[in-house]
């Protein structure tokens, strides 16, 4: 195995292109040094990309924030123009691990690994946030991050390619976001099933836009249509409640393992929809 | 396979080793420098045995490349006492009986002095949260948080 450092990201896509072998991008290394260690993986070539300028700032953008591929968690948590905008993303990404784990592990890294419980993809697909993707000659593209990871342990990157930052938009006024999961601890372990709801009220407190997100019941996060047009409309009454609830369950597709059976995590995931449904609308509220 | 070299700076000291390119900081701070005071548990990021401060965040040694150290600043359990003169949670944690067979307790010595540089009162579940990435099979853990509760009242008036 090679170690490289480079200091550009066009030096990194073209280390990354050029390998014959198997390569593997370093962000915080919370997953690939667990999947090195295990023999999971036993890459020709290791890209660190924490020393390319630029890669762990959170800058303001468009009314929104860009945020570096190499921010791990605790700088996240403390910026406090991204906790106010999109606490729902910030909840997600607090959820990884242990204070230890946070002090390295990044938003980019936890969609990269594509793992089909992973915590803060959902609650960036509800908040409708964009994969800057970076090529081999110096080519870029912006993808929806619903599109990067595409089943588990699988991305849509080509070789050669890097997610150098996560576009989160700006919100609309009265809008708030919000991601639950259940695990059977209260800290340090996998979801059973988690959910993203991030929407916009309108002055009469009536639900104008909502996207509501399902973690860890499928191969892939899964965008509920359903769940959105169950609240769009309404004021998130009781009765829109129960019917998002309905269709979450309906909507998911888990699997049985040691964690929870197919039915358990059905109910669950209506169950954990309505209630970050809930607190997106308080969100909201506040926001006014 | 060539070897990597760093130069990094470790509790204070410049410091250069020669190492595996898939080496983790853990060995090499072990097996290079001597400085066996972390510990592996489980190699996996769980239990925090290995934690360490890298450029002032806390983490944990097994998941991080010594490759990765070129340039940083790494600060481990041997560089938490003074010259000749233990650290206020050290001597609370002897003082209480925080430990048993003593594995755990550099790693959750490292993450309890993290704790208490960015929050010099915190509450008990704020002390529990923290060190959830620490596990200790030995004491059950309510020394471990008294001491540290008891260690930030010392500090707070001093
Ligand atoms: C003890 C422990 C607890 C954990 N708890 C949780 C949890 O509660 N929830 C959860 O979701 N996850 C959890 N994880 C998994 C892991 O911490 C997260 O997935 C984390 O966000 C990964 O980020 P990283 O920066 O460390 O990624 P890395 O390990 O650096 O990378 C992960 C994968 O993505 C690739 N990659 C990284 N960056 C890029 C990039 N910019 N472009 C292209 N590919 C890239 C890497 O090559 C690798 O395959 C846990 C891990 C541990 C060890
Ligand atoms: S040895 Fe590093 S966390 Fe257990
Ligand atoms: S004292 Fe033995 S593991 Fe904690």
């Amino acid at each position: 195995m090679r170690y490289e450092a480079p200091r550009t990201l066009a030096d990194a896509t073209g280390m990354l292109a050029s390998c014959q072998g198997t390569a593997r991008v370093l962000a915080g290394g919370t997953d690939l040094l667990v999947a090195l260690r295990s023999g999971l993986v036993e890459p020709e070539l290791v890209v660190d990309i924490k020393r390319i300028p630029g890669m762990a700032d959170i800058v303001a953008e468009d009314g929104g924030w860009r945020v570096g591929a190499a921010v791990p968690g605790a700088a996240l948590g403390h910026h406090d123009g991204v906790c106010r905008a999109w606490p729902g993303v910030v909840e997600a990404v607090e959820l990884i691990g242990s204070t230890q784990i946070q002090g390295r592990a990044t938003m980019v890294g936890n969609l990269c690994n594509a793992s089909p419980a992973a915590d803060s993809v959902p609650a960036m697909m509800a908040a409708g946030a964009l994969a800057r993707i970076a090529g081999p000659d110096g080519t870029e593209r912006d993808v929806p991050v619903g599109d990067v990871a595409i089943g588990p342990g699988v991305t849509s990157l080509a070789p050669g390619e890097l997610v150098a930052s996560i576009f989160l938009p700006e919100t609309p006024a009265r809008s708030g976001d919000a991601y639950l999961r259940l695990i059977p601890r209260t800290e340090m372990d996998i979801a059973v099933v988690g959910a993203a709801v991030s929407l916009t009220l309108d002055e009469g407190g009536c639900c104008t836009a909502a996207k509501v997100v399902l973690g860890a019941v499928g191969p892939r996060a899964l965008v509920v249509e359903d769940g959105a047009a169950a609240i769009l409309g309404t004021t998130l009454d009781d009765e829109a409640l129960a019917a998002l609830e309905r269709v979450a369950s309906a909507a998911a597709r888990p699997i049985d393992d040691k964690r929870g059976t197919v039915p358990y995590r059905r109910k669950v995931a209506g169950v954990l929809a309505r209630r970050a449904a809930h607190i997106a609308s308080r969100r909201a509220g506040e926001k006014s | 396979m060539s070897l990597q070299h760093v130069t990094t700076t470790v509790n204070g000291d410049a410091t250069e080793f020669l190492c595996d390119a898939a080496e983790t900081l853990l060995d090499a701070l072990r097996d290079r420098l001597g400085l066996t005071g972390s510990k592996e548990g489980c190699a996996s990021g769980d239990c925090g045995a290995c934690s360490v401060m890298l450029d002032g965040r806390l983490v944990c040694s097994c998941l991080v490349l010594a490759a990765e150290a070129d340039g940083r600043e790494v600060e481990t359990i041997e560089g938490m006492a003074g010259t000749g003169e233990l650290h206020p949670l050290q001597t609370k944690f002897l003082e209480l009986g925080a430990l048993q067979c003593g594995i755990c307790t550099p790693g959750f010595l490292v993450a309890a002095k993290a704790l208490l540089d960015e929050n010099p009162d915190p509450d008990e579940t704020e002390v529990r949260y923290w060190l959830a990435g620490n596990l200790c099979r030995c004491t059950g853990y309510d020394k471990i948080i008294r001491a540290v509760l008891e260690t930030a009242a010392d500090l707070r008036e001093e």
